[in-house]
């Protein structure tokens, strides 16, 4: 498949870029909504909804907008849409808006968000963008929900509140608690370096490379230790 | 005395208890992303300390004078990320013109900070659980300390970890969770601490 073709930046946002599993971007909501299926799915939407917004807007704006200054203009896109997200929940879903809490207006500082913005909005075109906010979306939406399946199946024996057999008598909390979530990602992530081994972009230092901050802090201190190690 | 016992407590559970990194996941980014070295660590996490302060100082006054005599409360998201982004900025410019010591430790870490999602889930944190102003700031400063414990412990649990043999495909950031998935199990020793601080 042609790298470049807009049917692969639709589709590798789902496994091989997958900004969750691969990227390693958005690791605060993934690890804080996959206590339940529900949640994981809603936060999914809600962040897709407002990635394929701001993808559109900054790639309209991308001639417009100062280099120097792009960050906070970028934020403020976010930070746009997000209340917008925001207040369609709130009065047309308020069992997810109490569910989400806090988490839903921490999208504006999602790294997802804010990393597409950076690293693909800011360079393409509206079309592409959009299909990138699309693409990145799902596998955002997708990763979540896996996590969420394996944490709510084995922590409180239910699938999207549906309590299932066996699993309901026998279940073990730890799952659905803070450590349990870091554990779930942590495996994850290591089957899924397992099944694209070779193929996905391999992280030398995560959380620098794709994190959006790594544009302003270029010399700063998570660069410079990345930089040593390489050598 | 009551008052003061009531700031104990909102401290120490948000050192501890609720902490964001361990057990709330605000701040994981920079959490795993600069845990690699003690210095780097506590760099971090004093800038965090500090940024937190200045940010509650200044927003819960706008939310309770600006933004809720206006009916604005809506506004909250936008107008709470904009101002710690100027804010940062500007610390980092009146460090840089002022304290050039302390803006050599603390300023790499600054611009960093701005995307920190445990900074704006502070600020309004403090809102939504109905704090007023000291009560606001005791519990940023916890949060800060928190983050900081954090930050310290998990960078020497990392040392180690550097030095194991580990899989192939667990090399790197799963490995790493994995660690961190067991300091957070430790944190859950503190649960009951707090109830009973006082009983």
């Amino acid at each position: 498949m042609n790298k470049n073709s807009n049917m692969s930046v639709l589709l590798r946002g789902l496994l091989l870029e997958n900004p969750v599993f691969v990227l390693i971007l958005g690791t605060c909501p993934t690890l804080a909504t996959t206590t339940t299926v529900i949640g994981a799915l809603s936060m999914g939407l809600a962040a897709m909804a407002v990635l394929i917004c701001s993808n559109a807007v900054i790639s309209l704006l991308r001639k417009v907008i100062p280099d120097g200054v792009r960050i906070p203009c970028y934020i403020v896109i976010i930070a746009g849409f997000v209340t917008m997200v925001q207040m369609f929940v709130q009065a047309f879903l308020p069992e997810i808006y109490e569910l989400l809490g806090v988490y839903l207006a921490l999208i504006t500082v999602n790294c997802i968000i804010l990393g597409r913005a950076e690293m693909f909005a800011s360079k393409n075109t509206v079309g592409r963008s959009v299909l990138d906010g699309i693409g990145m979306g799902l596998g955002f939406t997708l990763a979540l929900v896996a996590m969420a399946t394996v944490r709510e199946v084995l922590g409180s024996g239910s699938f999207a509140g549906i309590a299932l057999p066996f699993f309901s008598t026998h279940t073990i909390s730890f799952f659905i608690k803070a450590p349990g979530g870091m554990l779930v990602y942590g495996v994850m992530i290591a089957i899924v370096n397992k099944l694209t081994h070779g193929k996905a972009p391999r992280k030398k230092s995560f959380a620098c490379a794709g994190c959006p901050s790594a544009a302003m802090c270029s010399a700063g201190a998570c660069e410079t230790s990345a930089v040593k190690e390489d050598n | 005395m009551d008052t003061f016992k009531n700031l104990i407590v909102i401290l120490m559970s948000s050192v501890l208890v609720n902490n964001y990194v361990l057990s709330r996941f605000l701040g994981i980014c920079p959490f795993l992303g600069v845990s690699k070295k003690l210095g780097q660590a506590t760099g971090m996490g004093v800038s965090v300390i500090f940024v937190m302060l200045i940010a509650t100082l200044v927003t819960w006054p706008i939310q309770h004078y600006v933004l809720d005599p206006m009916n604005l409360g809506y506004m909250q998201t936008i107008v709470f990320i904009l101002v710690i982004a100027a804010l940062v900025q500007f610390v980092e410019i009146v460090l840089k013109k002022f304290m050039p010591a302390l803006h050599k430790s603390l300023g790499v870490y600054l611009p960093l900070i701005t995307t920190n999602c445990a900074v704006l889930g502070v600020t309004i944190n403090n809102i939504t659980d109905g704090y007023n102003f000291v009560e606001s700031l005791v519990s940023s400063l916890g949060v800060g300390l928190g983050f900081l414990l954090a930050m310290v412990l998990f960078a020497g649990v990392r040392s180690r970890l550097d030095e194991s043999d580990v899989p192939e495909c667990f090399k790197g950031l799963p490995v790493t969770l994995i660690a961190a998935s067991f300091v957070s199990l430790a944190f859950f020793g503190f649960a009951g601490v707090v109830d009973n601080l006082f009983a």
